[in-house]
C-alpha cells in the first residue's frame, strides 16, 4: 500500500474541506455576484475588488489577517469566546472560513459573469408573465445560468483543494483535523520521504488536469437567448 | 388598484428626462380595440410602451387601465410589472431558451389564478397556429414561429392589456406577411385592448383603430385612424409616406377583366381581383403622391379610379416644391401630394370642385 493511514485522512479530510467551502461558497456567492452582476451602486468597485484580492494577495498575508482576527485577541475570536465556541484558529471550522475567504473570487466572478451574460429581458420577460423577483430567480435565472454555476463548483472546489499557505498560517498541521494533502506532501518533503511525496502529488497532478478538463469540455455549448 | 376612472379607457400621463431625451406624454385611448403608438425611432414610443408595463420608472406619472389604477406618482402608488395584468410582446420573441414552446406558454399561464383565466388554451394556440410546434425548443423554431409562441404565450396570462412593441420589425417580409393575418384575427377573436407601437405606416394602416404619433417624446396627434392620417399639420415627418385609409367593402366580381369593385362612403374603385367575398370588409390605403388632380373628368385616360371631390385645405408637403391638398370624396377624406406650381395653374383654393385621380390603392388585407 503506497498511501500510509495518515495519507488518506489527509485526502479524506482535503475532500471533505473542499465539498463544505464549495457549498457555502455557492450559498454566500451567489447573492455577492447577483449584487455584483445587477448593481448600479458606487460600492460595485470596492467590493469587486475586496472579493478579487485573494487572486493577487500571497496566501500567508490572508491567513495572517485570518489567524489576528479569529485569534483570542481578535474581533471574530472574542465572538465566538463568548458564545463559548472557543477560537478557531488551528480547527476544521477556522480551516472552513479561511477558504472560502480564499476560494470566494473563483465562485463569485464566473456568477458574476454568468448572471451579467443574462442580461435584462428575460427578467422583463418574466415580469410581463407574472413572476415575481424571487419566482424569476429560480425559474428563470438559476437555468439559464447554470453553466456558470457548474464552473464556479469546479473552480472553487479544486482552488480549494490546491490551498496550502492559509492551510498552514490557521490552520496548522494536526493530523485528521487541519492536515490537508499540500500539507501532507511538505511534511513528506520535509522528512525526505520522496516516494510519498510523489504518490499524492502525482495524484494531485491527475485530479487538477481532470478537473480542468472537464470545465474546459463543458464550456462547447451555450444557449443563447431569443 | 381603486377604481376612479371611466371604465373603457386608458389614462397614461408620463413624464420622464434622460440625459439627451425626454419623454411628456398625457394619452386617453379607447380602451378596446388596436391603438397604434406611431412615430419614427427615438420618438419615445417604445419608452412609453415599457412605462405603461411598469419596466419603465417614470418620474411623474399617471395609469389607469379600465378602471384599474397601476401607477400615481402623486398617490406614491406603483404597481410592479408582475402585478400588473398585462401582456407585452418584445421586439425579438424572447422565448425562455430553455423552455420548449409548450413550457414557455405554460410559464405565464400557471403563475394566473385559476378564477382569473379567461383566454383559453385550445383557442389561443389554434388562433395562432403553433399546435404541431409546442415540444420544441425556441432554438429550433424559424423567427415568424417563435413570434407566434411569443404573443401566444403573453395571451394565455389572460391580460386587460396587450403590449406589442414592434413585434414584426425584426422579421423579413415574408415573415411579416406570416404574422399579420394572425394579428388580424387576434383583434376580431379577443376582446383584448392592444397598444400597438411600429414605425411602419402599412402595419398601423393595417391593424390599429386608433392612432397616436409621437415625435421626440411628445404626442404630436391621436385621434381615429382615418381622421388622423388624413390630417394636414402631422408633421412633414410623414412625407412620402403620407396618405390616408379607407374602409370599404366588396361590392362585386368582374371576372371578365377580373377586377373587384370596392364601394365606401363617398364612391367606389376598381382593383385586381380579390379573394374575399362580396360584402366583406376590406381597408385599403392611399399614398397622398398617388393622388392627382384634374378641374375636369378625364377623357381618354387610362386611369380607372376617378373620384369627385372638394378641397378642403392645402398645406407645405415634405418639400418646397409640393404641397399637401386634403380633399373630401363625399365624406371620405383624401390626400394628395402635387407640386406646388400645379396646385397654382389649378387654382386650387378650398371649395373646389374638381376630379381625384388615383393611380394606385394599397389594400391591407
Amino acid at each position: 500500500m503506497p498511501l500510509s493511514v495518515h495519507d488518506i485522512a489527509a485526502i479524506r479530510l482535503t475532500l471533505e474541506l473542499a465539498s463544505l467551502t464549495t457549498l457555502l461558497l455557492l450559498l454566500i456567492g451567489t447573492p455577492i455576484a447577483w449584487w455584483l452582476a445587477r448593481t448600479r451602486s458606487r460600492l460595485k468597485g470596492p467590493v469587486g475588488a475586496i472579493v478579487a484580492l485573494p487572486l493577487v494577495l500571497p496566501p500567508t498575508v490572508l491567513g495572517f489577517y485570518l489567524l489576528v482576527t479569529m485569534g483570542p485577541h481578535g474581533p471574530v475570536g472574542q465572538f465566538t469566546q463568548s458564545l463559548g465556541l472557543g477560537t478557531l484558529p488551528f480547527t476544521f471550522a477556522g480551516l472552513v472560513v479561511g477558504s472560502v475567504f480564499y476560494s470566494m473570487p473563483f465562485v463569485v466572478q464566473p456568477l458574476q459573469n454568468a448572471f451579467e451574460a443574462i442580461g435584462e429581458r428575460p427578467l422583463e420577460v418574466a415580469a410581463t408573465l407574472r413572476a415575481g423577483p424571487w419566482d424569476t430567480f429560480f425559474s428563470v435565472v438559476l437555468p439559464l445560468a447554470k453553466p456558470g454555476f457548474v464552473t464556479a463548483s469546479i473552480l472553487g472546489f479544486a482552488h480549494t483543494v490546491g490551498e496550502f499557505g492559509v492551510v498552514l498560517m490557521i490552520g496548522g498541521n494536526i493530523p485528521g483535523v487541519t492536515r490537508t494533502v499540500s500539507v501532507q506532501i511538505f511534511d513528506h518533503v520535509e522528512a525526505m520521504e520522496y516516494a510519498q511525496a510523489h504518490w499524492l502529488a502525482g495524484g494531485m497532478v491527475v485530479f487538477s488536469f481532470f478537473v480542468l478538463l472537464a470545465l474546459y469540455s463543458s464550456r462547447r455549448f451555450k444557449p443563447g437567448f431569443n | 388598484m381603486t377604481d376612479s376612472s371611466p371604465a373603457g379607457q386608458i389614462l397614461a400621463r408620463f413624464r420622464l428626462a434622460w440625459p439627451g431625451f425626454e419623454l411628456d406624454v398625457d394619452l386617453t385611448l379607447p380602451g378596446r380595440g388596436v391603438t397604434a403608438l406611431f412615430g419614427h425611432s427615438g420618438s419615445g414610443k417604445t419608452t412609453c410602451l415599457r412605462c405603461v408595463a411598469g419596466l419603465e420608472r417614470a418620474g411623474e406619472s399617471h395609469l389607469e387601465v379600465n378602471g384599474e389604477r397601476w401607477q400615481d406618482s402623486a398617490a406614491g402608488l406603483f404597481v410592479p410589472a408582475h402585478r400588473r395584468a398585462l401582456g407585452y410582446v418584445f421586439q425579438e420573441a424572447s422565448l425562455f431558451p430553455h423552455l420548449s414552446a409548450r413550457r414557455n406558454l405554460e410559464y405565464g399561464l400557471r403563475r394566473v389564478r385559476a378564477a382569473q383565466r379567461r383566454v383559453d388554451w385550445d383557442h389561443v394556440v389554434k388562433l395562432l397556429g403553433i399546435e404541431h410546434l409546442l415540444e420544441r425548443l425556441p432554438g429550433t423554431l424559424s423567427g415568424g414561429e417563435r413570434q407566434r409562441v411569443g404573443i401566444a404565450r403573453a395571451l394565455l396570462t389572460s391580460p386587460r392589456l396587450l403590449l406589442m412593441d414592434e413585434p414584426l420589425a425584426a422579421l423579413d417580409l415574408k415573415r411579416k406577411n406570416e404574422i399579420l393575418p394572425y394579428l388580424e384575427r387576434l383583434r376580431e377573436e379577443l376582446d383584448i385592448p392592444v397598444l400597438y407601437v411600429s414605425h411602419s405606416p402599412d402595419e398601423v394602416a393595417r391593424l390599429a383603430d386608433h392612432v397616436v404619433l409621437l415625435d421626440q417624446g411628445r404626442v404630436v396627434a391621436q385621434g381615429g385612424l382615418r381622421e388622423t392620417l388624413a390630417r394636414l399639420d402631422l408633421p412633414t415627418a410623414l412625407g412620402e409616406d403620407a396618405g390616408v385609409v379607407v374602409e370599404s367593402v366588396v361590392a362585386e366580381h368582374d371576372d371578365a377583366y377580373h377586377l373587384t369593385r370596392l364601394t365606401f362612403p363617398g364612391g367606389e374603385v376598381l382593383v385586381a381581383r380579390r379573394p374575399e367575398a362580396p360584402g366583406q370588409r376590406l381597408r385599403f390605403r392611399v399614398h397622398a403622391r398617388d393622388v392627382s388632380l384634374a378641374l375636369t373628368r378625364a377623357e381618354g385616360s387610362s386611369i380607372t379610379n376617378l373620384l369627385p371631390a372638394r378641397v378642403e385645405a392645402l398645406a407645405a408637403a415634405d418639400t418646397p416644391a409640393h404641397v399637401l391638398v386634403r380633399l373630401d370624396a363625399g365624406g371620405t377624406p383624401l390626400l394628395a401630394r402635387i407640386t406646388r406650381r400645379s396646385a397654382d395653374q389649378l387654382g386650387l383654393a378650398p371649395g373646389l370642385p374638381l376630379w381625384a385621380q388615383i393611380k394606385a390603392v394599397a389594400l391591407l388585407g
